[in-house]
């Protein structure tokens, strides 16, 4: 696997003599490679803010909240949850295109959450081997200047796959107030094809959202998870671009 | 019925007015219309020449309500649609004629207007053990319906049943009755679902069907956008409770009384298409919503199996249980969740150790 770095030993050397801190200790110099570039950084935490605001929204009109008292012309509660909704999927949409289009201009990182190497048996091995680190059955974890194979995968299927789901459902069911005139309509509007009868369509984007949040937990767990076992950094890279090797 | 082909004006003259008053009334029209001179006589020579477009109604696994509604139809009055406008030449639950005699006039109609006539289909024809769950005339129905079906202009279906299934395609469908559009794939083909149709929408499809000489535009699903391009919910007179997030959460409760949206009690209008909201039932006197029920999603497929009408969330059977989107959801969330949570604990548990050993080795 071309990302795979070679345990520290050679990243090690004179590095370590770069400088000294206050105390006169030797502080020690790290490797570090630029990975995220700022339009993965931005796409990333304005999807996960999205996404966020998608799923409270989303859960809230498939059960909403208790009855407002008064006039019907004076509240709005179910409009504004709704029109969050739209406006945080609409945002999703544009930033998950803006993601595909950068995968083609970007760095090899950048593409890296699109496909899966099925074809490379290395990448197999590798899989394997995170997923018995992740079993305990492996003492030391890979280092990995993307996403490591097993990373990859589950990005693969649990982001990308599950998030171009919702956007198609999630238009296809929008199209149904914007009227069959619409080029909601005509571009999504085939999803009824497949479930003639939009309350499955509900169905299905609603067990969408709850693949999503079994995603984002997994996603988070690991994400601090190997920030703090696999002695790189994980998390500051999303918001820096710079993956750090610690040893 | 039957016999020979009837034109508009040949209807008009039996009903008793005069050739003079026939003209006087293609005048007013084209000048109310503000028409050119010659258009009056054109009026009346297309009323004079153009045949009324034969129907031939079949009924297959169904309950008549579609005959049922479409007799109580008031904007066009039935009589006028069935007597005036169209040419009803089989009718096998209203008509006069019975048996050979009955039968006689498919033969005929086939014949006689080859590729004229409509072909109205009320209920659906069941495949299983060789359609034999559905004997008409001593055949199955299934064989009557694709034999009419091959000379036929077009189809309706009529309702759920032909147009998507209905209860009798409800899961475990023992006698595989299939819809229409599954067995004739060669015809164009109207749905007009609902459980039954209102009865303007049929009148209002036979309407168009007679006055155009053409279908009305179909919507992807094979329905006519006239009636079914918009939900229940987007014409529903208490839509703007939903928008203000006013429902009613019991049967009994004060929002009930003050005729808040039934969202909560589990109404289908968000998913169903249908006119209701616009047209009506019975004259334009009420709808179900109107009445205080939300809609149970008649005119949708497979509404019968899409769990209790009653429930927001649609129960998935496939879990074994009966489970909604959120229990499962929220099942498979907390598993993970407990996964997560004893993976970290492992972990750190094992990192402790780890540690210790290390320091033992190293001191």
């Amino acid at each position: 696997m071309m990302d795979a770095v070679a345990p520290a030993s050679d990243a090690r050397p004179d590095l370590a003599a770069i400088a000294a801190d206050a105390s006169g200790e030797r502080a020690v110099g790290r490797p570090s490679v630029y990975v995220y570039e700022a339009p993965v950084r931005i796409c990333h935490w304005v999807n996960a803010f999205s996404i966020i605001v998608l799923m409270v929204t989303g859960y809230l009109i498939g059960t909403p909240l208790p009855t407002v008292a008064g006039e019907a012309s004076d509240n709005f509660v179910m409009g504004y949850i709704r029109f969050a909704h739209f406006a945080a999927g609409q945002v999703l949409a544009v930033f998950f295109l803006t993601r595909i289009l950068w995968a083609f201009v970007g760095n090899h990182h950048s593409r890296q959450i699109f496909y899966i190497p099925f074809h490379r048996k290395q990448f197999w091995k590798e899989v394997l081997h995170e997923i018995r680190w992740y079993a305990f059955l492996e003492r030391e974890p890979k280092m990995h200047v993307g996403h490591n194979p097993l990373a990859q995968t589950a990005m693969f299927t649990g982001f990308t796959l599950f998030v171009a789901f919702m956007i198609v459902t999630g238009f296809a069911l929008y199209s149904e107030g914007q009227g069959i005139d619409s080029w909601q309509h005509k571009l999504f509007g085939w999803v009824f094809a497949i479930w003639p009868n939009s309350q499955d369509v509900h169905t299905w984007h609603h067990l969408g959202m709850w693949a999503l949040v079994v995603f984002v937990m997994v996603h988070i767990y690991t994400a601090i998870r190997e920030d703090i076992m696999s002695r790189q950094s994980i998390i500051s890279s999303m918001i820096s671009g710079e993956r750090q090797f610690r040893d | 019925m039957g016999a020979a082909t009837e034109t508009f004006y040949s209807v008009i003259r039996r009903q008793g007015i005069t050739r003079r008053c026939f003209h006087k009334f293609c005048s007013l029209t084209a000048t109310s219309l503000g028409l050119g001179p010659l258009a009056a006589s054109r009026i009346a020579n297309a009323l004079e020449t153009k045949p009324r477009v034969p129907v031939i109604w079949m009924h297959g696994l169904e309950c008549t309500c579609c005959s049922e509604s479409f007799i109580r139809s008031a904007h066009p009055l039935v009589k006028d649609a069935v007597l005036s406008m169209i040419s009803l030449d089989y009718d096998d639950t209203i008509m006069a004629a019975a048996g050979h005699q009955a039968e006689a006039i498919l033969e005929e109609t086939r014949a006689k207007h080859k590729g004229q006539y409509i072909l109205a289909v009320e209920g659906n024809p069941p495949l299983n053990e060789g359609g034999m769950f559905c004997i008409d005339g001593g055949k199955p129905f299934v064989e009557k319906l694709k034999m009419m079906a091959e000379d036929a202009m077009a189809i309706i279906a009529w309702g759920a049943c032909a147009s998507w299934g209905c209860v009798q395609a409800a899961k475990p469908n023992p006698t595989q009755a299939t819809p229409i559009d599954k067995v004739i794939t060669n015809k164009p083909i109207i749905k007009v679902p609902g459980c039954p149709p209102i009865a303007e929408v049929m009148t209002g499809v036979v309407t168009f069907i007679t006055t155009f000489g053409k279908l009305p535009e179909l919507d992807r699903q094979g329905r006519p956008k006239m009636f079914y391009s918009q939900r229940i919910h987007d014409k529903c007179y208490r839509r703007p409770h939903f928008d203000a997030g006013q429902f009613v959460e019991e049967w009994d409760d004060e929002a009930a009384r003050k005729g808040y949206c039934l969202y909560k009690m589990g109404c289908k209008g968000p998913t169903t298409y249908n006119a209701c909201s616009t047209v009506r039932w019975n004259g334009g006197v009420s709808f179900p919503i109107q009445s205080g029920h939300g809609c149970i999603g008649c005119s949708e497929d497979g509404f019968w199996d899409k769990g209790s009408f009653y429930d927001r969330l649609t129960n998935i059977k496939q879990f074994g249980i009966e489970k909604n989107a959120d229990q499962i959801g929220m099942v498979a969330a907390g598993a993970v969740g407990a996964a997560v949570a004893v993976h970290a604990a492992v972990t750190a548990v094992k990192r402790l150790a780890t540690k210790r050993e290390d320091a033992d080795h190293n001191s």
